[in-house]
């Protein structure tokens, strides 16, 4: 198969540089899909396809009824990031997730960042994510978002953008997994050929992280994992992360609370749970403390974790910062805790709760794209050189109504990656998803997901609205260490055979 | 563990065992029909009857034939007890503790779901080859569950499920025999009688280990090996022998003495099993002899939901902060 009538337009591609040829990190995957015959990608790729249906590695869609496990469509061809590269963004998120803990734990304390003129008080108190039950809380080891999904995207000008921060239950990292043990049986001479840095030792950094919250005194700690149940879109990643750490998968009504403490229920008795990864929203955790028509949840869990006799990932109330307004004070954020410049910069953001800025946003909206400052998922947001002139009207009046929930950014030239498209290799869009842990130390995953926008000129990723996944190889400039990878083999011993007999 | 996780993982082993034993019905019915004489009327109504599900099949069918019987029994996505209903409970079950079964079951149990599902949708050209697949398919999955999943709790709830299901399901088979010979009486003891029990014999794959354990074919000899045998797995003495020994391991109960409702009763299954003798068993009537069985093997599986499975809240203050079992 030949690159010959690849195009990459008029993007930054992740593959080829602007003269045309593979960038030195992608070139032994790029002569290796060379050397490919006719088909063989093609054939490759549907072997993925399968492995991916047979495997069950899919996820829910909400109001399809029968028939509603869809699987995450997986390209084979990878992205690839070079070493020094990845040095920056490491750098980067270590720094943001760090001052965006310190921002976390002053606005549910003495907001001290308010009381200086940083961010306006009333942005703080009208985010969606805001939780008055969290107001003095001290989560275990201090720490409030243990587990964080940054979305970032490269710009036609090559530079790397944080797009969003996702510090609530950013989900996605399965499929990180079962994406590199696909391509690992797909491709291995070009695992044996590259130096690609390992990302299968997560979970074990997960468990690690999460045993680290523990009560005191607590010597080996029990952790579970809280999923709001099969029918969750995400259900499948709640499974594959508990089996691959080894703790318990457990739904609310699991857990019972008594005595000042959380039980599970077992088929021997109650068994008392130290920690509790979470994946179900604030709102429905603990219908006393939080919604209470919540059916999801363990009704008395809040005052358990205020009491400290459990530990929670991550801490409720972390959505105060998922807000898209306060993402655009970030960058003065992390200037203010940490005294440094942001390494990873925001997108460039008019907030249009600013007279200056809304006035702006109003006269452009035709160039802009225009998000509602509390929806993910690629929902309630306008895309100005995709949309009509009706609907860009329609938006107009939206912000108007209500500016506090719009922010307007320019239309970022999405990076691509070359994706297989029929028989022949398109360039696609694509964002990456890193996961850090913050646990004793801040944990970055080499690599992360990168999603890709499959129809043709499409800048929505989202797996919910036509996005796929491909694999993300993070290339490391030493040898990869033994002791990052599996171990090495002993010899081994003479095999035993039937006795002859005649 | 959990008892949500442990009900799952015995109803995931009930219903694929529940799957195979419909090919296993279908295909001996499949078999007799064959070699049954020219002219002989035939007989699918006692196939609905064993699986005692007639009264649902005959609000959704009315009279049986061979093929509204096959599809009521196979694809009916309506009838709970059909093969795709089993399998897709299985698989749903399984998909709920997939983090405790081991990959490898999840991915041929998908696989086997995926399967029958197709044949759902495209019909299926020679039943015989399906059903032996689907036969084959939950072996591979009952062997890959042996072979890679710790023989811990878990694993004693999957054997428990499946052992209880194959002792219902063989004593099924076994009175499938006994309806069609009541339908002739006079064919007793001729060549086509013994055709008839070698095929009960095949359905449950125990022709050849029959041969050699007791040569010729007599329905007593039948009636001792896939009833009262110690050793053969489908025997329903060895299934209930070993859904004891499953049950004891998880309870911690010595085994000869009994704590639970579940325990006491199938204690005393194994031991009436046991001291049975095939004569007495015969002259009573096979047929109430099953029956009466069933019945029991019912109250065992109720008693077991409930030592297991049932929701409990703790009674406040008796619950001590480090008190852990692992």
């Amino acid at each position: 198969m030949q690159f010959s009538n690849y195009d990459t337009g008029d993007f930054f591609d992740e593959m080829f540089g602007e003269d045309g040829a593979p960038r030195a990190a992608a070139r032994p995957l790029a002569r290796n899909i060379e050397s490919l015959a006719d088909g063989e990608l093609l054939a490759l790729q549907k072997a993925a396809d399968s492995a991916v249906v047979q495997m069950g590695i899919t996820f829910n869609v909400y109001g399809e009824g029968a028939g509603m496990e869809k699987t995450l469509p997986f390209d084979l061809v990878p992205r690839i990031v070079a070493a020094s590269e990845w040095d920056r963004i490491e750098r980067g998120l270590k720094q943001r997730i760090h001052a965006l803990n310190l921002f976390i734990d002053d606005v549910y304390h003495s907001r001290k960042i308010v009381k200086d003129g940083i961010v306006p008080e009333h942005v703080i108190a009208s985010s969606k994510g805001f939780r008055q039950q969290c107001v003095g809380l001290k989560p275990p080891r201090g720490i409030w978002c243990h587990i964080t999904g940054t979305d970032l995207v490269r710009h036609r000008d090559g530079q790397i953008y944080v797009l969003e921060d996702n510090l609530r239950c950013p989900s996605g990292v399965s499929y990180v997994l079962e994406n590199r043990h696909l391509m690992k049986s797909l491709f291995p001479k070009v695992f044996a050929a590259s130096k690609i840095r390992p990302v299968s030792n997560y979970p074990i950094r997960l468990r690690d992280m999460l045993e680290f919250l523990a009560p005191d005194g607590i010597t080996s700690p029990r952790v579970v994992l809280l999923t709001p149940g099969v029918f969750n879109s995400a259900y499948f990643e709640h499974s594959f992360l508990a089996q691959q750490m080894g703790v318990e998968l457990v739904v609310g009504s699991d857990l019972v609370v008594s005595d000042g403490f959380v039980w599970m229920r077992t088929t021997q008795g109650f068994e008392r749970v130290d920690v509790i990864y979470r994946r179900i929203d604030d709102d429905f955790i603990d219908p006393e403390a939080f919604r209470e028509d919540s059916m999801l949840g363990v009704p008395g869990l809040m005052a358990v974790y205020k009491a400290g006799n459990v530990a929670l990932a991550n801490a409720p109330g972390t959505g105060v910062a998922d807000d898209k307004v306060v993402y655009a004070y970030v960058p003065r954020i992390v200037k203010y805790y940490t005294g440094q410049e942001a390494i990873l910069p925001n997108v460039p953001t008019y907030i249009c709760d600013e007279e200056k800025d809304l006035q702006y946003v109003l006269e452009h909206l035709p160039e802009l794209v225009i998000k509602a400052a509390n929806e993910s998922g690629g929902y309630g947001m306008l895309i100005g050189p995709h949309s009509t002139r009706e609907q860009c009207a329609d938006f107009a009046e939206r912000i108007k109504d209500n500016p506090r929930n719009y922010i307007g950014q320019p239309t970022l030239a999405l990076s691509r990656v070359p994706t297989l498209v029929g028989d022949h290799l398109e360039g696609r869009h694509v964002d990456l998803r890193p996961y850090i842990l913050y646990g004793k130390e801040i944990f970055v995953m080499p690599g992360g997901l990168t999603r890709v926008a499959l129809k043709k000129g499409s800048l929505v990723v989202n797996s919910s609205q036509g996005g796929g996944s491909k694999d993300t190889w993070v290339l490391a400039d030493q040898p990869i260490t033994e002791s990052e990878d599996a171990p090495p083999r002993p010899l081994p011993a003479q095999v035993q055979t039937q006795a002859m007999t005649s | 563990m959990l008892s949500r996780v442990a009900d799952s993982i015995y109803w995931m082993s009930r219903y694929v065992e529940r799957a195979e034993n419909v090919a296993r019905f279908v295909d001996v019915n499949l078999h007799l029909m064959l070699d049954a004489p020219d002219g002989a009327d035939q007989q699918w109504e006692p196939l609905v009857n064993t699986t005692g599900d007639h009264a649902e099949f005959e609000k959704l069918h009315g009279k049986p034939t061979q093929h509204n019987v096959i599809k009521f029994l196979t694809f009916d996505r309506e009838n709970p007890n059909s093969m795709i209903s089993c399998l897709r409970a299985a698989r749903e079950n399984a998909r709920s503790v997939r983090e405790i079964i081991s990959s490898e079951m999840w991915l041929q149990l998908n696989k086997f779901y995926l399967m029958v599902n197709d044949a759902a949708n495209q019909g299926i050209d020679s039943p015989h080859d399906f059903y032996s697949e689907v036969k084959l398919s939950s072996h591979l999955f009952n062997g890959i569950t042996d072979a890679t999943m710790t023989h811990g709790e878990p694993w004693h709830f999957c054997r428990l499920g499946r052992k209880l299901e194959r002792a219902d399901k063989t004593s099924r088979i076994l009175d499938v025999k006994y309806f069609i010979l009541l339908r002739s009486v006079a064919d007793v003891g001729s060549p086509l009688d013994d055709v008839q029990w070698a095929a009960v014999l095949r359905s449950a794959s125990a022709f050849e280990m029959y041969r050699k354990r007791h040569g010729r074919i007599s329905p007593k000899g039948i009636v001792q090996f896939l009833l009262l045998d110690p050793e053969f797995p489908r025997a329903i003495r060895f299934c209930l022998n070993s859904a004891r020994d499953s049950l004891h391991a998880l309870s911690g109960t010595p085994l000869g003495t009994f704590r639970t409702n579940a325990e006491k009763l199938l204690g005393q299954l194994c031991s009436d099993l046991a001291y049975a003798h095939v004569d007495d068993i015969l002259n009573g009537g096979l047929h109430e002899y099953l029956d009466n069985l069933q019945d029991s093997m019912n109250l065992v599986g109720t008693g077991i939901i409930d030592m297991f499975f049932a929701k409990r809240v703790p009674a406040p203050g008796k619950l001590r902060p480090m008190e852990k079992t692992q």
